[in-house]
């Protein structure tokens, strides 16, 4: 089984048409990778479907528009895999 | 169907909140200034009108969803398809179904059939927010009112 960020990695690079080689863990999607916030959206639901989750946008968004989190925190990628992991592990957990 | 209104929806048929589907009725105007232009000698629905007849479609399915708490709004259209002509006095059906529900956005499928032909089809992005201001919320629901939205649904 790929790890989550190949799976990420390649979302993106087949949503965005991003050269795969040029997405790394370290890369953030609206910085280093030009994803603006429509194509997040396809983004995100490629990541809901492909792990059957709910990625929540809107609640990073809050947060990071209250000052209580950083765009780092969720849209570098290793950070973003690791957020998606949390949530396949917490639906594991309440099924 | 009021084209100078944006008014592209007339009735709702059914809204199954279990499906989460949708279908409304529209009757296309028997002429239309749009007409005019849309084309001189051969009068056609503009392709652009039947996909927003889908958008709105899609919109009071997802208004209906979430219970008149949110306003969702058109982020992104795709596979739209235009398979044959509407003309003017053709009364339409559209239907509508959810695809995905995520956080702050949606995605429908949408087609416009008339006599039960497929005549075109999209699949739809939303964005919903929380509704801007109380005159939007009010618009909204006058227009429930007039497209016999069934707050029964959503009780």
């Amino acid at each position: 089984m790929s790890s989550t960020f190949d799976q990420v990695a390649t979302i993106i690079a087949e949503t965005c048409d991003i050269p795969r080689d040029t997405i790394t863990p370290d890369s953030h999607a609206i910085d280093d990778l030009g994803i603006d916030s429509l194509d997040f959206l396809d983004i995100a639901f490629a990541i809901d479907k492909a792990f059957g989750i709910k990625l929540p946008l809107e609640k990073w968004t809050q947060e990071v528009n209250d000052g209580k989190a950083t765009t780092e925190q969720y849209f570098v990628l290793k950070n973003l895999c690791a957020r998606i992991d949390e949530l396949v592990a917490a639906k594991g957990a309440g099924a | 169907m009021q084209l100078e209104y944006f008014q592209l929806i007339d009735r709702i048929l059914d809204l199954n909140m279990v499906e989460k589907t949708i279908t409304v009725e529209a009757q296309v105007p028997k002429a239309s200034t749009i007409f005019d232009g849309h084309f001189p000698g051969y009068p056609i629905m503009p392709g652009v009108l039947l996909i927003e007849s889908m958008a709105q479609t899609s919109g009071w399915l997802l208004v209906a969803l979430m219970k008149f708490e949110r306003m969702p709004f058109l982020a992104a259209v795709k596979e739209a398809k235009m398979r044959g002509f509407v003309a003017p006095g053709e009364l339409l059906t559209v239907e509508a179904s959810v695809v995905h529900e995520g956080s702050g956005y949606a995605i429908t499928d949408a087609k416009v059939k008339v006599g039960g032909k497929l005549r075109s089809n999209a699949t739809i992005t939303f964005s919903h927010v929380p509704f801007p201001n109380p005159d939007l919320r009010g618009h909204m629901d006058a227009v429930a009112k007039r497209i016999g939205f069934p707050s029964q649904a959503i009780a």
